[in-house]
């Protein structure tokens, strides 16, 4: 009775799965074995292989979704352990997470109006004296946004992690003899890795394929994987090649995935 | 619990309630399906005061829809789930239409309106006999200036816009069929070259013009031009009708070596159930005052020859939307080319793209 009661559960789960997951991913694969004449062919993933563009902006995405994790990563780190350390910390938490709830394209836009050539940011930096700067299509500006959209991906496992520390564990750490610093190296560090991975995850992941942002804070001088895809579903009509690109992305998450997994038994109190 | 199940319950009835009153209200429409002319058009490309006179005058109701893309359109015609009418693609959509036989054949004889088009924009490429299309609009190419940064003698030819005076400050519209075909006109050629070492030059061409290339965007170009974010565009005739609407200093130039002449033309598709609606709105739209009223309300260029009498004079001299005969002359109208050489353009200006 209690296994059939539990296969039952199971049935939704495997439905979504298999719908929502498997088959649009077969569907991309399909797709990617066609021309754009709708010829059976391996010829896609040849172009993309022989072609310097493709593997030039494969390169970026990955370069820029990995600044992009980096600067997220650094700003997310002590921010999270500050919280921690506050007395109202569900709340602070609450009001970074809050601009998620706020449309992506919004914000964009905010950001539109900051970088400008008459944004708020010129218009100050001229007030101090420094003349007018181009701000707006920079990989600044588009490296800024994309960090700024990502944060709170990256705070909120990393402060889950270390909510869950046992304050014991710190308090052992101070009694047997080590100083702060050795506290954080031997005892936090450790322990919030698995926060730190999946935020890593939630952020590279997506960064990734990003596509909005390069076009609207980027000016399409930044090109990604993800302005391709779009660019080929939408203008070309060459959904096979898109569809090519699609694969590619899906196989770069599986080895993020992969290099960040968890790893069971040794975990992160190694020596 | 109980509270759940109540909740949940008074949802469904409002469901139910909702779909019962759409229900007699689509029983109500159906039951005068015969004078019904459904439109698919372009966003806000109409005057709306013409669609209530039209409905006036011959009693049609009109259901009109829009789209943004002519892609768009496209599939939903190809999938049939509803029967359009009249609509409206633009010149190489119209050519892949006929192509794969999604449109009706017009007849020039029922539309009493159609000699007041001009001759100059009809039988062209894309239809050669006018069999299938009526144009609605035409517009073109050009560059977009603000005169508070350049002078209009910076920017009368294509060629200019490689001035290194003007270091990151152009914008380009995302298209690469415009713009490797500048680059194919500046080097002589036409905008409908297939031949790949004149792409692969005019692809050289191009990434020596990156050092003034500000951002490469679509829409955006509006946003940014009204802003004085740039203060050189390259965009399409009636996008930039648009920003001059709202910021006095921009300006708009068409290069006389050359440059893409477009066209949206309205069409019956094959799947048309109310023929006989779809050539009174036609005939109506052909009519000088109508077409001369939609053409000031949207601000595109009417084909309409008898309508430039209705226009405002500042608007019949305006040789910013209404160029000049020895320009017209240059200018081009795009061609269906082959999926293979599409795909060539778009390799191309992929490349230039990512050339920093």
């Amino acid at each position: 009775m209690g296994t059939q009661k539990k296969s039952f559960f199971v049935i939704p789960y495997l439905l979504w799965i298999a719908l929502f997951v498997v088959a649009p991913m077969a569907l991309i694969v399909y797709q990617s074995l066609f021309d754009i004449t709708g010829h059976f062919t391996l010829g896609n993933y040849t172009d993309y292989l022989e072609s310097a563009t493709y593997l030039k902006m494969t390169f970026n995405s990955v370069w820029y979704a990995f600044l992009i994790t980096m600067v997220t990563l650094v700003i997310s780190y002590p921010t999270a352990y500050l919280l921690n350390q506050l007395k109202n910390k569900r709340l602070w938490l609450l009001l970074i997470i809050l601009p998620t709830w706020i449309n992506l394209l919004l914000k964009t836009y905010a950001f539109i109006g900051l970088f400008s050539q008459n944004g708020s940011v010129n218009d100050f930096l001229r007030f101090v004296g420094a003349g007018s700067h181009q701000i707006l299509f920079t990989d600044f500006s588009f490296i800024f946004v994309a960090s700024y959209i990502e944060i709170p991906f990256m705070i909120l496992p990393i402060f889950n992690a270390l909510d869950e520390i046992n304050p014991s564990l710190v308090n052992a750490s101070r009694d047997l003899g080590a100083n702060t610093w050795q506290t954080f190296r031997r005892v936090i560090a450790p322990l919030t890795m698995p926060g730190v991975k999946s935020g890593f995850q939630a952020v590279f992941i997506p960064s990734l394929s990003l596509f909005m942002i390069t076009r609207l804070i980027g000016g399409n001088r930044v090109i990604t994987l993800g302005t391709a895809i779009e660019e080929h579903f939408l203008v070309t009509q060459n959904w096979g090649m898109g569809s090519t690109i699609g694969v590619i992305l899906i196989i770069a998450m599986f080895v993020v995935m992969f290099l960040t997994r968890e790893r069971k038994g040794k975990g992160g109190q190694s020596r | 619990m109980k509270k759940l199940i109540a909740i949940f319950v008074g949802i469904l009835v409002v469901c139910a309630v909702i779909t019962g009153i759409n229900y007699q209200m689509n029983a109500k429409t159906t039951a005068n399906e015969k004078k019904v002319l459904n439109i698919y058009n372009w966003g806000d490309y109409i005057d709306p005061a013409l669609i209530t006179k039209f409905e006036k005058e011959t009693g049609y109701h009109v259901v009109y829809e829009t789209f943004d893309s002519n892609e768009a359109m496209l599939t939903k015609i190809k999938q049939g789930g509803t029967s359009y009418d009249l609509a409206v693609p633009s010149d190489y959509t119209v050519q892949r239409m006929i192509k794969s036989g999604l449109v009706a054949k017009i007849d020039k004889t029922k539309l009493s309106n159609y000699h007041n088009l001009d001759s100059r924009f009809l039988n062209l490429s894309f239809d050669p006999n006018n069999d299938y299309s009526v144009p609605y609009f035409w517009g073109t190419l050009g560059i977009v200036y603000n005169d508070q940064y350049v002078k209009a003698s910076q920017v009368q030819h294509w060629e200019q816009l490689w001035n290194p005076a003007f270091k990151q400050s152009i914008m380009l519209t995302d298209s690469a069929r415009d713009m490797l075909g500048i680059a194919l006109i500046t080097q002589g050629h036409g905008m409908n070259d297939t031949d790949e070492t004149d792409l692969k030059n005019a692809q050289t061409k191009l990434k020596q013009l990156m050092p003034n290339v500000k951002a490469i965007v679509a829409d955006e170009i509006k946003m940014y031009m009204k802003q004085n974010e740039a203060k050189i565009a390259v965009t399409y005739s009636g996008e930039a009708a648009e920003m001059m609407s709202y910021n006095h200093h921009l300006h708009y130039v068409v290069p006389t070596e050359g440059s893409n002449m477009w066209f949206d033309n309205m069409v019956i598709p094959k799947t048309a159930k109310h023929k006989v609606a779809a050539y009174a709105f036609i005939n109506f739209m052909l009519s000088p005052k109508n077409a001369a009223q939609n053409a000031e309300y949207i601000g595109y260029s009417t084909p309409n020859k008898a309508a430039m009498k209705y226009l405002p004079t500042s608007v019949q001299q305006d040789k910013q939307f209404y160029p000049t005969e020895s320009t017209v002359a240059h200018l081009e109208v795009y061609q269906d080319l082959p999926l293979k050489v599409i795909g060539n353009y778009n390799d191309l200006f992929l490349g230039f793209k990512m050339s920093k």
